[in-house]
């Protein structure tokens, strides 16, 4: 089983403050990482610079050539206020290449598909930003505190879509603090060492 | 190329649907070249000589009015990072950013210019003519905007700083199109506007794209 993603001794520092080094792991087809540690323990750098967001000060991020593109769902939903949920699916289906998909109605948003997103609760826009993983389709997804905002219900829905992801052979790597419903096969502990 | 006729047509309608962020500039513009006759005094023939120039730089000055969200939305609701991971470079969805405004914003403020230019006493021939430097010329301001807009993304208040960077690129748009407007070598003055145009669009991107990527650190 090839490896979709690896990380070779993976440094960051931020602030000129070193937040961890040599850090490595491999994650392949099914692939669970979770990835925990204290608040400025550097999930988020991490998640960012496997995004290529964010230039590491020592090691490497390789994807393999075959599984290209991720998904990142961060603390911004990346959801304007002023357009309709309806609208920003369409909008990611276009950037990302996807096919037009039955998005809304997976994250339980068909009834506010045509209401602007400024009167979505929190919770909701956590879910619209849920939808634009199943927008297009893409092997890595990673996802920073991903439960945030959910209700129970949402934290049901999230632990289904990364279980159905996991499935189809995709990898996720997610910054938690308290489990979800799926399993890991990994749990990377940032400032333990 | 999705991806560009997507982002482009959510700008459109994101400017049109911001609280009249496409109509703040226009209205800018109207107000300015009609308060230029009022300051400027009876003098007719004074009037003819300075006023069509002036619309030209109330035109500049409305388009600096449009730049300050439109970076720093993206940057601060994360839908920077999501134009990061498409397979369409940043550069293209910059650009497409880029010709919404120009299309929202510079359309009608050109288009304004035609009856601004008729009360500012500059002759009824030249119209056409004003009209179409300006649309070169809006699109060379909001090529060099972009940059502007982009360097400035991550700063609280950006306005001043964008206008700082940005007006020096102002120039050469403005000295040319002054000159159109005046009726002086109209010809010459066009194609370099149309010079200074495509000189912002292509290379306006590539900065503004380098710009953002460091923002999003």
């Amino acid at each position: 089983m090839s490896p979709i993603l690896s990380v070779h001794a993976l440094g960051i520092r931020r602030g000129g403050r070193l937040l961890f080094e040599q850090l490595s792991f491999e994650a392949g087809p099914g692939d669970f990482i979770e990835v925990r540690g204290a608040n400025g323990a550097g999930k988020t750098s991490l998640l960012r610079a496997i995004a290529g967001f964010l230039r590491p000060s020592a090691g490497a991020v390789e994807f393999s050539a075959a599984a290209a593109g991720l998904h990142f769902l961060g603390h911004q939903n990346g959801v304007k206020g002023a357009v309709s949920a309806r609208a920003h699916v369409d909008y990611w289906v276009g950037l990302f290449g996807g096919a037009a998909s039955d998005a809304l109605e997976r994250v339980g948003l068909q009834a506010q598909a045509e209401l602007p997103a400024r009167v979505l609760s929190q919770g909701q826009a956590r879910r619209l930003a849920l939808a634009r993983l199943l927008s297009a389709p893409r092997p890595l997804w990673l996802l920073d505190e991903p439960a945030a905002g959910l209700d129970a219900n949402g934290r049901d829905l999230l632990a289904g879509l990364i279980d159905a992801h996991r499935r189809e052979g995709g990898v996720v790597v997610a910054a938690l603090h308290e489990s979800i419903g799926s399993a890991p096969t990994q749990t990377l502990n940032l400032g333990a060492a | 190329m999705k991806a560009i006729i997507a982002t482009f047509w959510r700008d459109v309608a994101l400017l049109w649907s911001g609280g009249g962020g496409a109509l703040a500039p226009l209205g800018y513009f109207i107000g300015a070249v009609v308060l230029a006759p009022l300051a400027m005094g009876p003098d007719r023939t004074l009037l003819a000589a300075a006023g069509p120039p002036l619309a030209w730089v109330a035109a500049a000055l409305a388009v600096l009015a449009s730049l300050e969200k439109l970076f720093q939305a993206d940057l601060e609701d994360g839908s920077l990072d999501q134009m990061l991971l498409s397979d369409t470079p940043l550069e293209a969805l910059v650009f497409a950013k880029g010709a919404a405004l120009w299309l929202v914003v510079g359309l009608p403020l050109a288009f304004a210019a035609g009856p601004a230019a008729i009360a500012l006493q500059a002759p009824l021939e030249r119209v056409p003519v004003i009209i179409v430097s300006l649309l070169l010329g809006l699109a060379a301001f909001i090529g060099a905007g972009l940059v502007g807009a982009a360097v400035a993304a991550g700063v609280k208040r950006g306005g001043v700083l964008i206008a700082l960077l940005v007006l020096p690129f102002f120039a050469p748009p403005i000295i040319f199109g002054a000159s159109v407007a005046a009726g002086q070598d109209i010809d010459a003055a066009l194609a370099l506007l149309a010079g200074c145009a495509l000189f912002g669009c292509v290379l306006g991107p590539f900065a503004a794209a380098a710009a953002l990527r460091l923002q999003a650190e």
